[in-house]
């Protein structure tokens, strides 16, 4: 029997560079700066589906900041915001290096991705909520979280807030509107939505935010959130940040064949966008128009931050295995760091000057802040919160059964 | 009262005395649940209180988990616990562990109630018994009453927790109670004296087990409807056992059952779930671990089989009063 048909073969997509490959993102559309409007926030969904397929951005080739997204940050507030990216950068590299020699068991960083949460911290309030993933601490640098109490949880020491309890950086600050992080993904992302949903329904103006990575948007949970976002109107904006990457899945396994991870909303009448995530100025002025919109009860929004994982996923990671090493240098949309920087340049409120004089400053203080963290301990050596510990807080009130297995294994 | 009303009753307590109290899940809001465990609430608390989920059990327990963080106290109903899967990884991997992993600067007061076991013929997808696959989690309490006062009182209690409670309820027993004995005519609560629910709100604690029937040759723990089963057996083979609802699987009420056994020197252990890593298996444990000294006979499981949960042989399935009796008549034999 012959068939009439050929036989079928399964579409396994694959990213368009691999080690030894040229990289080349010419098929990658950039709008150009000040291109993409600016709508009012209450703006039926509808009425932006082509924002899904554009890119927000603020920061032109030049330096300049142009178009209607432009303009809402003061220069004390942007440098103030660069300085938070520099903390930052300085921190990962710190801790990357502590975790090498072995002063705590595992970290993650954030370089090429620092404007994202530092720039939204900015845009939210005191008393507002966010369910970040691992790669999201400027939310905590930019909102005042001692970078001390950051170091003691890496260094899981006696001071850390969580008792050792947690891997490293997976954080918890309620005070910062900071939500525990779970280290399973997606699962908090319909999390912030449930937050959201209960101060729509205890009359509260306090909006939620989700975060969740490209890869991730996969998780089942991920539509949850969407479909519960949708039918309750809840007050939260849903941020997907597509750094390009998954460890090493490149984020067309998660896509598949739809053109951006922004247009998943569509099909929830939830309003959607993308936003150069590179461009510190606009991920600002896109995450206070979503929040407005969230906090007027006008709706979820989604936003795409589109940017790059310059680094590896994690320090269990080699990523020249699975991807080109000139990858992040051709990444189109730059440094988030160098463009504000070059952006403050270019209108004279900043110089290269003044610019490595806050690096040496920085790099010292974040420097001292570790030895004092280092002081009080390191993950191993001996000086943890005590294995009696670990049997409280399973419940408020311990059950019997807790009990007599603390005293078994002798604490 | 039936158990389902002192189920609705329970909410309305709550509902009326704390305003973070909200209820939600498939069907829950206008119609009051396929069971009607929430009818009336919705028009009583109006709709942000009381409301239908879209059909996303993950959904459901994570929103939940999210407004629990927020301060609120959700209830929320799973239709059937043979459907809560989807919502496992939010029940295991968040809701129990929310207070532990951030040393308490976020906590978790949820109660997710589900309707639990066979006797409906409903076949392997409205059948389902798995409370071993929760107690099995730390940071999760796990109820399951057997009656209609329990009923509401445990779930005052659940809903009074600061942790996240799992709370089961036997489906088979809401209109009545059931031996096992499925030929004969149905009981209902309406004359029972368990059925004699009291007004308001009358908290029953968790973690304490409660002994329906004295005796002194054989201790029998069960819960759910294999209570209503062990008495049946009880007195169908003579057999003077003493019969304990657990009522509440963890916290455990091990002094209760240690006693118990400690006097009669025998146990059997009845639960419908399947028997591998059921239950009935941490029981067997915790009696051989505090009572070794004291057992004259081996201890028995009388369990559902390790099968799916079959339509049509339901009653070959079942743990019934025969499976029971001859156990209780083995051990005295032992
Ligand atoms: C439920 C779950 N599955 C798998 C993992 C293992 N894992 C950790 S990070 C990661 C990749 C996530 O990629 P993405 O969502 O793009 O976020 P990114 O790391 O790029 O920020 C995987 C597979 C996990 N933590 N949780
Ligand atoms: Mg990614």
């Amino acid at each position: 029997m012959t068939s009439a048909y050929e036989p079928l073969s399964l579409n396994v997509p694959e990213p368009g560079c691999r080690p030894g490959d040229t990289p080349d993102f010419s098929d990658f559309e950039i709008p150009r700066a000040g291109d993409v409007k600016r709508p009012p926030v209450d703006v039926d969904p509808d009425a932006i589906r082509d924002m899904a397929f554009s890119i927000v951005r603020v920061l032109n080739k030049e330096g300049e900041a142009v178009g209607d997204w432009a303009g809402d940050m003061s220069a004390a507030e942007l440098r103030e915001g660069l300085r938070h990216m520099m903390v930052l950068r300085t921190f990962d590299a710190r801790m990357l290096t502590a975790q090498r020699q072995g002063k705590t068991s595992f970290y993650m960083q954030h370089l090429g991705e620092e404007a994202v949460s530092c720039a939204f911290a900015r845009a939210l309030q005191p008393g507002d909520m966010n369910f970040p993933t691992y790669r999201q601490a400027g939310l905590l640098v930019a909102s005042g979280y001692p970078m001390l109490t950051m170091m003691n949880q890496i260094y899981s020491n006696a001071e850390d807030p969580l008792h050792g309890r947690q891997l490293p950086i997976l954080y918890s600050s309620k005070e910062h509107g900071f939500f525990s992080v779970s280290g399973n993904l997606g699962t908090q992302f319909v999390q912030s939505v449930g937050w959201a949903m209960a101060s729509a329904i205890s009359g509260d103006t306090k909006i939620a935010t989700g975060w969740i990575g490209d890869g991730s948007t996969a998780e089942n949970d991920f539509h949850a959130a969407m479909v519960f976002a949708s039918t309750y109107k809840a007050p939260v904006v849903l941020n997907i940040v597509n750094n390009q990457w998954a460890i090493s899945t490149f984020q067309g396994i998660a896509r598949g064949g739809v053109g951006t991870f922004a247009a998943r909303g569509h099909g929830f009448g939830i309003a959607s966008l993308r936003v150069d995530g590179n461009d510190y100025l606009a991920v600002h002025a896109v995450a206070k128009w979503a929040a407005e919109r969230a906090r007027r009860g006008c709706g979820p929004t989604l936003i795409e931050h589109v940017t790059y994982r310059a680094g590896g996923h994690s320090t269990s990671d080699d990523p020249s295995v699975y991807r080109s090493r000139r990858e992040a240098a051709a990444w189109p949309l730059g440094d988030p760091l160098e463009r504000l920087k070059t952006h403050l340049i270019t209108i004279g409120e900043w110089s290269e000057e003044r610019h490595a004089q806050a690096e040496a400053e920085i790099l010292a203080e974040v420097t001292a802040v570790q030895k004092q963290a280092e002081a009080v301990g390191t993950l191993g050596d001996g000086k943890a919160p005590s294995p009696r510990d670990m049997f409280e807080g399973v419940y408020e009130t311990m059950p019997p059964h807790l009990v007599r297995q603390r005293q078994e294994a002798g604490y | 009262m039936t158990m389902i009303e002192a189920i609705r009753d329970a909410h309305d307590v709550a509902m009326a005395a704390d305003d973070r109290v909200v209820v939600f899940g498939e069907d829950v809001g206008f119609f009051g649940g396929v069971f009607r465990c929430t009818a009336g609430l919705q028009e009583k608390y109006g709709k942000s209180r009381c409301f239908d989920a879209p059909i996303n059990e993950s959904g459901i327990v994570g929103t939940a988990i999210g407004m629990a963080a927020y301060g609120l106290k959700p209830v929320i109903e799973i239709q059937f616990a043979d459907y809560v899967y989807p919502a496992y990884d939010q029940i295991a991997s968040e809701a129990a562990r929310l207070r532990h992993r951030s040393n308490g600067d976020f906590t978790c007061p949820l109660v997710i109630r589900m309707p639990t076991g066979g006797g409906i013929f409903g076949g392997q997808t409205h059948s389902q018994s798995p409370e071993a696959l929760f107690t099995h989690v730390s940071g999760l309490k796990v109820v399951l009453p057997s009656n209609p006062i329990d009923a509401k009182g445990l779930l005052l209690s659940a809903v009074a927790d600061p942790d996240p409670v799992i709370f089961l309820e036997p489906k088979r027993l809401y209109n009545g109670p059931f031996d096992g004995h499925h030929d004969k005519p149905l009981t209902s609560w309406k004359n029972h004296p368990l059925g004699d629910v009291p007004d308001g709100d009358n908290a029953i604690p968790l973690g304490k087990a409660t002994i329906t029937r004295d005796g002194a040759d054989v201790t029998v723990l069960a819960y759910g409807t294999m209570v209503y089963v062990a008495e049946a057996a009880a007195e169908e083979t003579g057999v003077d056992a003493e019969i304990i609802d657990l009522r509440s699987l963890l916290p455990l009420d091990l002094d209760a059952i240690s006693a118990s056994v400690r006097k009669t020197g025998r146990c059997v252990i009845v639960h419908e779930a399947t028997r591998t890593s059921g239950f009935g298996a941490e029981l067997m444990s915790l009696v051989q671990e505090t009572c070794f000294y004291h057992l004259e006979a081996p201890v028995i499981r009388v369990t559902g089989w390790d099968t799916p949960y079959p339509h049509a042989q339901e009653w070959e399935y079942f743990p019934g009063p025969a499976r029971v009796g001859e156990a209780l008549k083995k051990v005295m034999e032992d």
